[in-house]
């Protein structure tokens, strides 16, 4: 069975990540960056990524990185979800380096050191809304360079590098590919975003010059979206988390009827029907978070379970903030919309709670009609 | 007297004054008992040795190895779940030696007598009156109890009742122990939806109640039966069950079996549910591990509320799976079923007992107030009865 609690060391982890965003990522600071043209906070990235070396959590040291596992990343993740921070953890320190984990030669262990000093930020090219197992798009690589556009790439604004598919003759595996974003065949576009935290951008390739990762796309890219779909959990789990927390404060300070609202049972009821979920999602996400450490008791089933639970609570948390907050959860002014954002895009990252029921009905022979 | 291996020593030394193969199951666990392997953490004389509670795990391996016999502790769990903690906490000598040893060893059943018509999830408003006689100083009972399990078979019951009716309803209660065999009490037993009786209605007419019988202070029941109450949530959490060892295993073999039965409704449901059941799972583990690592969460009170909604979904998610068969019941037989497994007979039996999961040992409404008041920190409805005489409360 899987270690289901939090070590001593990951509690140390927590605290200080959560000490940090206090200072340096409230949510005021948060909503007034999501309209200005740079959606991801640089020196909070700086801080986390360098500063802490929370940007190799996952590489070996041998590689440049911390060595750790995806038991500290999730609590990382965690905290990140808590403040709904505009960071590219998720994207670069976990889904991109989880692709270059796959490879193997000195093209990525080059950048999967670059990754973890957290000077250098990543991105897989593949839709954020692929799920696992599902079919995902290449570029063509023709002339010694790529071609080509895909779309729906989270994160892609900022990066660095971008971690791209190639798809061969016949819909053949073609390769990864890294592509600088630095260069003039790329055009990076970004999107307007349902999620403002997490932006999405269309990439486009034009005769861009690219190294050459592994010949296996396909491997990295389930390797990099399987860890990205299990550690989202723990994302979801913070965001549920401040989402109940907060209501809870909110509706024992805000009075109607001469009482506090949060004395009324329809409430009550509504918000520890919330925490139960929350309790489960917790065990959801460290158990998937575990499963993928360890290699035990099948990550693949562990990270669909966790999908499958976590982002529909997560959605309802933040929908319950949203309505218990009454008027004021409705105005751009509180947070309260940048969580149920996220929660609703996060519902979507990495395959749909529905996708992962499938993947499941496969896995434990509960096989649809 | 707190040691493991002391304690396997201390066993084994038993076992060889008692060999299991030759000894009468009786008397074995009577010098059980008094050898204080029944349960170390009650004090010596009474059972125990005083020693901390985690270490009958030890002895009962070696018993269990040893193939001895066990006390059954299914038939008898209201007393060793809620009578037992209630007399050791607050039961005098006298009492302590009189009931421990013959509930702990299944000799005397015990019941509990409780909930009333008119007192479910309001049980402090309780009705069933308990009259001092001046000449003799016994207590004089009369009213009715209903949901009362074993009440057939019980020797003894813990019985709380109203003993001043001036006072508002939680001051005016006493705690005692009834003697089920008194002429006074009638039992009968009370059909289910099942159309079985695991439960009874208890009539108490003039039962006559021994003052040497009461637990605690006159007007302290209430608080009495806080500690009755608390014994009966905190079993909750200690077992490991494998994967689809709940509700949901039946289905998911129905449906891996019967593939003529499969529709894609069905199918979204099943595995809606099958993540749920599979996640409530994880979560028992989770608590299970806090415990074994000495950080236990409130994470706890909410495992009941999650599984009487499971089980009501997946139980009706069955009954509907299996079509035509569905519309049948195995039978409606009226029995008084000695124990009670949620999950077993056929689907149609499940989905209707599990609808009192919801409703048994703290309604799922009351349920989710204590989870928002304690958990949460929300505050309490305003109550209108705390400081009315119980006299003058609506009804």
């Amino acid at each position: 069975m899987t270690d289901l609690l939090y070590s001593e060391e990951e509690e140390a982890l927590r605290s200080a990540v959560r000490d940090l965003l206090a200072d340096r990522c409230d949510a005021p600071a948060v909503l007034a960056r999501v309209e200005t043209g740079t959606p991801h906070d640089r020196e909070l990235w700086k801080a986390l990524g360098e500063g802490m070396g929370l940007a190799g959590l996952l590489v070996p040291e041998e590689l440049g990185g911390q060595g750790a596992t995806h038991r500290e990343a999730a609590v990382v993740l965690e905290e990140l979800g808590r403040a709904v921070a505009p960071v590219p953890y998720l994207t670069s320190a976990v889904v991109a380096t989880e692709a270059l984990l796959a490879c193997e030669g000195p093209e990525a262990a080059e950048l999967l050191g670059a990754l973890a000093a957290g000077r250098t930020v990543g991105a897989l090219a593949v839709s954020l809304a692929a799920a696992p197992g599902a079919p995902f798009k290449g570029v063509r690589h023709e002339g010694g360079a790529l071609h080509g556009e895909l779309t729906g790439i989270a994160d892609a604004v900022g990066a660095d590098v971008l971690l791209v598919p190639v798809a061969g003759s016949d819909g053949a595996d073609g390769g990864l590919y890294a592509v600088d974003t630095a260069q003039d065949g790329v055009t990076v576009t970004p999107r307007t975003s349902l999620d403002l935290t997490r932006p999405l951008a269309t990439v486009t390739f034009d005769a861009a010059r690219a190294r050459a990762l592994t010949p296996d796309a396909e491997t990295a890219v389930r390797r990099a979206l399987r860890a990205g779909a299990a550690l989202l959990a723990s994302e979801q789990l913070g965001i549920a988390e401040w989402c109940l927390t907060e209501t809870v404060r909110y509706v024992k300070e805000r009075h109607q009827f001469n009482r506090p609202i949060g004395s009324f049972q329809a409430l009550k009821h509504r918000l520890a029907q919330l925490w139960l979920e929350v309790v489960n999602t917790r065990a959801a996400a460290r158990h998937a978070a575990d499963a993928l450490a360890t290699g035990g008791d099948e990550p693949h089933l562990a990270a669909a379970l966790a999908q499958a639970y976590a982002a529909p609570v997560a959605v309802r948390a933040a929908e319950e903030a949203v309505q218990l907050h009454g008027g004021i959860g409705m105005t751009w002014e509180h947070p309260v919309h940048l969580y149920l954002k996220r929660a609703k895009a996060d519902a979507i990252a990495y395959g749909t709670a529905g996708a992962h029921r499938e993947a499941l009905a496969g896995l434990v022979a509960l096989p649809a009609p | 007297m707190t040691d493991a291996a002391e304690l396997r020593t201390r066993t084994s030394e038993f076992l060889a004054a008692h060999p299991p193969a030759s000894t009468d199951r009786a008397d074995f666990l009577k010098a059980r008992f008094d050898a204080g392997l029944a349960w170390v953490h009650y004090p010596e004389g009474l059972g125990g040795l005083g020693a901390p509670r985690s270490l009958q795990a030890v002895v009962d391996a070696e018993l269990e190895a040893a193939g001895a016999p066990d006390n059954d502790p299914r038939r008898i769990g209201i007393g060793l779940g809620m009578a037992a903690p209630t007399v050791l906490g607050f039961g005098t000598e006298e009492q302590k030696r009189r009931f421990l040893r013959p509930l702990w060893t299944g000799e005397e059943v015990w019941c509990q007598l409780f909930s009333e018509p008119g007192a479910g999830s309001d049980l402090a408003a309780l009705g069933t009156r308990a009259v001092r006689d001046e000449a003799s100083g016994d207590w004089i009972v009369n009213g009715q109890k209903v949901w009362t399990s074993s009440a057939h078979s019980a020797r003894w019951a813990i019985l709380i009742a109203r003993t001043d009716p001036e006072q508002p309803k939680h001051r005016g209660i006493t705690y005692f122990v009834c003697d089920m065999t008194d002429p006074g009490v009638e039992v009968r037993p009370l059909r289910q939806i099942t159309g079985e009786a695991e439960f009874n209605e208890v009539f108490l007419t003039d039962v006559r109640i021994p003052d040497a019988h009461r637990l605690g202070a006159v007007g302290e029941g209430w608080k009495v039966a806080q500690t009755t109450l608390m014994n009966e949530r905190v079993s909750i959490g200690g077992m490991r069950i494998p994967r689809e060892g709940g509700m949901i295993g039946p289905v998911a073999k129905a449906w891996r079996e019967r593939p003529e039965l499969r529709t894609h409704d069905l199918h979204q449901r099943l595995m809606k549910l099958w993540v749920d059941a599979e996640v409530a799972r994880l979560t028992g583990e989770r608590l299970r591990q806090q415990l074994v690592a000495g950080q236990p969460g409130p994470e706890g009170s909410g495992m009941k509320l999650g599984f009487a909604r499971l089980n009501q979904e997946i139980s009706g998610l069955e009954v509907e799976l299996r079509g035509e068969e569905g519309l049948l019941y195995d039978d409606w037989t009226m029995r008084r079923p000695e124990l009670v497994d949620f999950t077993g007979r056929d689907a149609g039996y499940r989905y209707l007992r599990s609808k009192g999961n919801s409703i048994e040992g703290g309604t799922s409404e009351v349920l989710l107030n204590i989870v928002a008041e304690r958990v949460l920190g929300l505050p309490s409805e305003p109550r209108t009865d705390k400081d009315v005489a119980w006299k003058d409360l609506a009804r």
